[in-house]
């Protein structure tokens, strides 16, 4: 474990652990709650994951800008994205009255 | 100049059609002129052919209209072929087949059908015409299979009663079976000829190498020869033309008496140089022949339907003609298919003429006495019976004797039979007569509404009367001043000036020739006036004779219990084997294997994988990691 500790300090591994943390948090997230509010919240998670890794590969290559370009277009693309599942889950709780995914299973045989 | 040969068999499809389309809206008379006009003409039309065939050089001219096929190595023309077989059989096709248009006026006049009927008939002709005229196989296989179904459709004419429908069925699948005989026959000609033109085969076949394909051709020939057995009515395929008489009496002495049914025996004169080179199928020929010939004279002699006497009767002559031919007497057996035509047809418009006059009565028991009512067709058909049995001077004598002389050159096992069979003959046509005509009406009602038949009727009777007795002339034997005229006119088309092989039988000495014609003629008369005897009385004798000898009455009535042993022994297995094949291959292996077991595992799959289908959103988020996992780690690894 002596290892670990040089990298939270500097190196680009620190940065690629904290986003797969982040995005295995949101993974589970999403295939373990039934709360289509929470695994939303999930997914916001493993995008901004994917944030975290694509500005740390950015700085790391000597402050690459097609990576942070690209975290940009990911923060307007999860806005959007954000706009449309908040209005799949007010959709769902019309017709439901429910948040809950797993009765949301009318298409099962 | 022979342009218009092409309308002969053109013109009565023309007839056909206008009956077949406009027929009922035209009304009779114009079904009546159209029909008789059209064969009239093509009967004028074939006499210019003869004509003009007598004048050609070797008697053989070949009109090619136009390629019919051609297809890699196969060339087939479309054209007609003129000698003197085909236009000698097209006079008698035309001839007789307008003789039986004009009957058929009268006897069909009140018919519901009236057009339909001409319709099939005007077909008849032009499918009879293009099997005579055509001059390749193919072609002469149209016409074959279209008399085929002519006779079909006119044998089930009454499609409304069971018998005929059935009996018109009968008839389509006894030819099915000899037609695939004919089909084998031509592939084996085409495999060893390379062409399907009768008169290149003909050619060729002079310039075949004995050892190169004897064995083909005779397998050839043999199928050819069961095509003719199935078209032609003999053993072992003759049992659909007893049934076919449920069609109307002129279909019977056209179709079934006088041209379709010949239709074999003119293949086997067509191609006769390819038998003549074969001996087995000529032996095979004239033993089919002979043994037709006497055991068909046999089932006639206790009918008691007048037509089927007459069915039988033609078999038993179609017999006699097989039997000619086989001994190599391509001109002999003609000669009596040509005889034949003229009396047969007669014989059977005589006994339409009798039916019609009893309204319908055919039962011969249920007649008698009718000398007197129906002079006519009295005298007419007394003139067929002398033909048919052989008295001197008249046609069948002659043709008859000629096929009996060569035959007993051949074998005189055959001749026995023939002599048999002529005896039978001679027996069942008078006891038809004595039966019919003279005696006490045993029908009162229906003898006394009995008339003499229209003027339509009787005319052909008597037209056919005098050519019954003048064709004889056409071959008298040397022995009696004449010259075989009709073996030197048919010479070119049956030998095709190939074949220099000694196809004559060696001529036995004129004694021989009068003693065998003593004899024939001495059992024909004997057993005829035996017949006469017995049932000018009625048919109390034949009641007598049937409680004396049971059994051997009731197999002749019966026919020799044929039709009930190829039930039981054809039929039967074959039905048990479609019904097997229904249930064990079609149910169980096409059905049960081949489309629903599929059908099943298909079921059951789906069944399995619609388990994965849970949907839960989350349970597809898990298979959306788990599957990008393992991509990532296929491409990183």
């Amino acid at each position: 474990m002596s290892s670990v500790v040089p990298m939270l300090t500097g190196g680009l591994q620190g940065y690629i652990l904290v986003a797969l943390l982040l995005f295995v948090i949101g993974l589970f997230t999403v295939l373990n709650r039934r709360s289509i509010l929470v695994q939303f919240m999930g997914v916001e998670l493993m995008l901004n994951a994917a944030n975290v890794a694509l500005l740390a590969f950015a700085r790391f290559r000597g402050g690459d800008v097609q990576g942070t370009v690209f975290y940009l277009f990911i923060i307007a693309v999860a806005a959007c994205e954000a706009a449309i599942g908040l209005a799949l889950v007010v959709g769902l709780f019309r017709h439901r009255q429910t948040t809950d995914t797993d009765r949301a299973d009318a298409l099962k045989l | 100049m022979l342009k218009f040969a092409w309308l002969i068999p053109i013109l009565p499809l023309l007839g056909a059609a206008f009956h077949g389309l406009l027929g009922r809206k035209a009304g009779r008379t114009a079904v009546t002129a159209v029909a008789v006009g059209t064969v009239a003409v093509a009967f004028l039309l074939s006499c210019f052919v003869f004509f003009a065939v007598k004048a050609a050089p070797g008697r053989r001219l070949e009109l090619v209209a136009f390629d019919w096929m051609a297809v890699g190595g196969l060339r087939v023309p479309f054209g007609l072929v003129l000698d003197s077989l085909s236009a000698t059989m097209a006079l008698v096709v035309t001839g007789i087949g307008a003789l039986i248009h004009v009957y058929s006026v009268g006897y069909m006049w009140d018919d519901e059908g009236y057009a339909r009927y001409f319709c099939y008939l005007n077909l008849f002709v032009f499918f009879m015409l293009t099997l005579v005229l055509g001059s390749t196989l193919p072609l002469l296989f149209v016409g074959w299979e279209g008399v085929g179904l002519c006779s079909y459709l006119l044998i089930g004419y009454a499609f409304d009663t069971e018998v005929a429908s059935a009996a018109g069925l009968k008839a389509f699948l006894f030819n099915r079976v000899g037609d695939l005989g004919m089909i084998m026959g031509m592939l084996a000609l085409f495999a060893l000829f390379g062409t399907l033109t009768v008169g290149e085969i003909l050619t060729k076949v002079g310039h075949l190498a004995p050892e190169a394909g004897f064995g083909v051709l005779t397998f050839a020939t043999l199928m050819m020869f069961v095509g003719a057995t199935g078209k032609s009515a003999q053993i072992p395929l003759y049992l659909w033309l007893p049934d076919a008489m449920a069609g109307p009496t002129p279909v019977s002495a056209l179709i079934h008496a006088a041209t379709m049914v010949t239709a074999g025996i003119y293949l086997i004169c067509r191609l006769g140089p390819l038998f003549l080179l074969t001996p087995i199928t000529l032996t095979t020929v004239a033993w089919v022949g002979g043994a037709t010939a006497l055991f068909a004279a046999t089932m006639g002699l206790f009918q008691r339907d007048i037509k089927k006497v007459l069915a039988y009767s033609t078999v038993s002559q179609l017999g006699y003609m097989f039997l000619g031919l086989g001994t190599a007497g391509y001109a002999a057996g003609f000669y009596h298919l040509f005889t034949h035509a003229w009396f047969k047809a007669l014989l059977f418009l005589g006994a339409g003429s009798v039916i019609h006059g009893l309204h319908h009565q055919q039962d011969l028991f249920r007649m008698g006495g009718l000398k007197a009512k129906m002079p006519i067709t009295f005298w007419t058909m007394l003139i067929a019976t002398f033909c048919i049995m052989g008295f001197p001077g008249t046609s069948g004598f002659f043709s008859k004797d000629e096929i009996l002389y060569l035959t007993y050159l051949k074998s005189p096992v055959l001749y026995a039979m023939g002599l048999a069979g002529a005896a039978c003959t001679a027996f069942y046509m008078w006891r038809l007569m004595g039966l019919a005509f003279w005696g006490e009406p045993r029908d009162r009602h229906a003898f006394d509404h009995a008339q003499e038949s229209p003027r339509t009727m009787t005319v052909p009777l008597m037209v056919l009367a005098a050519g019954a007795l003048l064709a004889g002339l056409l071959g008298l034997p040397t022995i009696w001043g004449g010259s075989f005229a009709i073996d030197g006119w048919l010479e070119p088309a049956l030998t095709f000036g190939q074949l220099q092989v000694a196809h004559e039988p060696v001529h036995g000495s004129p004694a021989l020739a009068w003693g065998l014609m003593a004899l024939s003629t001495t059992v024909a008369l004997g057993a005829g006036f035996a017949g006469f005897r017995i049932y000018a009385q009625g048919p109390a004798a034949e009641e007598a004779f049937a409680l004396r000898f049971p059994t051997l009455y009731r197999v002749l009535a019966n026919k020799y219990y044929v039709d009930e042993g190829v039930e039981a022994y054809v039929l039967r297995p074959v039905r048990w084997g479609g019904n097997f094949l229904w249930k064990a291959f079609d149910v169980i292996l096409i059905d049960g294997i081949g489309v629903n077991l599929p059908g099943a595992l298909t079921r059951v799959a789906g069944d399995l994988t619609t388990r994965v289908q849970t949907g839960r959103v989350r349970n597809y988020a898990l298979g959306m990691a788990i599957g990008a996992v393992l991509l990532l780690w296929i491409f990183l690894k």
